[in-house]
């Protein structure tokens, strides 16, 4: 059960006023809020352990490289990995993303083909189109339905030995759908594919479990859990991180230099050149025991209440259509109201002090499907209230009757 | 009307509101009364990048005055363009070349406006003056 009084008091933000109104935060597919308890790790870091890491023979140096540490254990235990060396820490979703995609253009040739679903966030898919032009690889997509789910008899017609690499969100940002990434990578691995699942929207509703998954690859952004933003993690099993070369070069990832070779460090350190985002990185193993302490079922079952209510209140309005009906979904309503334009609707609950994301979501390809400009998206987390719902829903009135 | 006389007249208009609601409201209204562009205007050489919704802007020449419509797939843009419209439209090429803009501070349009709003309108206004100069060097 989830106690949201309580936890509100956890999130300082929640307590502003935005434009003379307090703030109704519905934006947390874009970013989450951060909790007291991990702005207090922030500050602790900064005040009393600042220093490099895995380097110093200091104390300092000892102290933050034991936290860090610690924080991809943490990590590790979350996601149920079997290793902690295949907890690399990187800058995020779209580094993690990048780093896989960079490696893949030494395993692939022309003719080989990747998979990616229709339902990517479409900075995800320049990463593959760039591989493409490198080695010749071909790009195919796993086409979508009108509910926004993916049409898995066209993946299974897609699948082939020539399939080198899948790629796919776990959870879509602009839609909410859940993907069946459990069939996605059992069937790839069956012509021998790897898989990389990205986890960005999908790691503040579901604890995936990498084993159980039995995924190569999967990615997230601390800042979508309660974490701060430029760090996240790549998962990557042992045998895939050993076979990927390096992503960047320089300080922590070599073992050994000379002007004639360079030897490469262990996993992670390999993938984690210069100097990390050692405060950001332990922030990371912070947020996690947060939202853990409240527990994933819990914040489930009471994110699938919210997004209930909401859907049946917003649906009561005039005019009003949801895209992505998926009966597999997070709490992410997208929206339109008849012809009305996301970005006057949003521009006028802003005005109300009620945040919300208007336009592609950096999903240009799903707007085209629905042959819309954009959508309104309204995003619930386990801080949000029936209350702030009812303020939502209250606003896009308003604004329906203003602009209409 | 000179254009900073039509300038001054919007700042008082503006400062009739009480809050930002009635400003909207205000906009959404110009928005919607604006005359619109014609149709084979509304292509993508005609629309103005850097904002959200699409903008799309026509200008000509009658006599010595520079004549604009545009038009918005977003209602409170279109409010915008309309501001912008009635300020340095039927104006002279050099008039609008030499025109400041102080009035978008004075009504506070760009502080209530969402960060890629207020690119849009500086945007916007970069491009009518881009038009000015163009038929500018068309009279010399
Ligand atoms: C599905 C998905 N993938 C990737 C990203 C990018 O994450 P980041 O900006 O943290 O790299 C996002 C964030 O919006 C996302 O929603």
């Amino acid at each position: 059960m989830i106690d949201v009084t309580t936890i509100r008091k956890d999130f300082p933000i929640l307590n502003r006023e935005v434009n003379g109104k307090p703030l109704v935060y519905f934006d947390n597919a874009a970013t989450s809020q951060t909790p007291q308890q991990v702005i207090d790790v922030i500050v602790e870091y900064y005040s009393s352990y600042n220093a490099n890491i895995h380097r110093g023979v200091h104390a300092l140096s000892q102290e933050a490289t034991d936290k860090y540490e610690q924080a991809r254990i943490t990590i590790q235990k979350h996601f149920n990995i079997a290793k902690s060396h295949e907890v690399v820490f990187t800058s995020g979703t779209t580094h993690s993303i990048n780093m896989v995609a960079n490696g893949f253009g030494a395993l692939l040739s022309a003719g080989d083909e990747i998979i990616v679903s229709a339902l990517e966030h479409h900075s995800n898919i320049v990463p593959w189109q760039m591989l493409c032009e490198r080695t010749g690889a071909i790009l195919k997509v796993i086409p979508m339905n009108l509910e926004g789910e993916l049409v898995m008899e066209k993946y299974q017609e897609l699948l082939s030995d020539k399939t080198k690499l899948v790629f796919c969100n776990h959870v879509s940002n602009a839609l909410g759908t859940v993907n069946p990434i459990e069939t996605i990578i059992k069937e790839a691995h069956k012509v021998g594919a790897a898989v990389l699942i990205d986890g960005a929207q999908a790691a503040p509703h579901i604890k995936a479990d990498m084993q159980a998954l039995d995924v190569d690859f999967y990615t997230v952004s601390a800042h979508k859990v309660c974490g701060p933003t430029g760090v996240g993690m790549l998962y990557g099993k042992e045998e895939w991180l050993k076979k990927l070369p390096p992503y960047q070069g320089g300080g922590e990832m070599i073992a050994e230099v000379t002007f004639e070779k360079t030897t490469y460090a262990d996993l992670p350190h390999k993938f984690e050149a210069g100097t990390p985002n050692i405060c950001g990185g332990i922030a990371f193993g912070a947020a996690l025991d947060y939202m853990n302490t409240i527990g994933f079922k819990a914040i489930a079952t009471y994110e699938e209440e919210l997004l209930e209510y909401a859907t049946e209140q917003l649906l009561s309005i005039n005019g009003l259509k949801i895209y992505g009906t998926s009966k597999k979904k997070t709490s992410v309503i997208s929206f339109n109201i008849d012809n009305l334009h996301p970005y006057d609707i949003g521009s006028i609950l802003d005005k109300l002090g009620i945040a919300v994301r208007t336009g592609h979501h950096c999903a240009q390809p799903i707007m085209e499907f629905f042959k819309i400009p954009g959508t309104v998206r309204a995003s619930f987390s386990f801080y949000n209230t029936k209350e702030e719902i009812d303020t939502l829903v209250a606003g896009v009135e308003r604004a329906r009757n203003m602009l209409l | 009307m000179t254009i900073d006389k039509i300038q001054e007249e919007i700042i008082d208009e503006f400062s009739m509101f009480d809050d930002w609601m009635q400003r909207y409201e205000y906009m959404i209204d110009l928005g919607k009364s604006l005359p619109l562009i014609e149709q084979e205007f509304k292509t993508d050489d005609h629309i103005i990048k850097g904002c959200q919704s699409k903008v799309w802007v026509h200008a000509k020449l009658q006599e010595d005055k520079l004549v604009f419509t545009a038009d918005s797939d977003a209602i409170i843009t279109k409010g915008i363009i309309a501001i912008l419209i009635r300020v340095f439209s039927n104006q002279k090429p050099q008039d609008i070349i030499d025109a400041n803009t102080n009035f978008i501070d004075e009504i506070g349009l760009k502080e209530h406006l969402s960060p890629t709003r207020a690119n849009g309108l500086v945007s916007m206004i970069k491009q009518l003056k881009l038009y000015a100069v163009a038929y500018q060097t068309q009279l010399n």
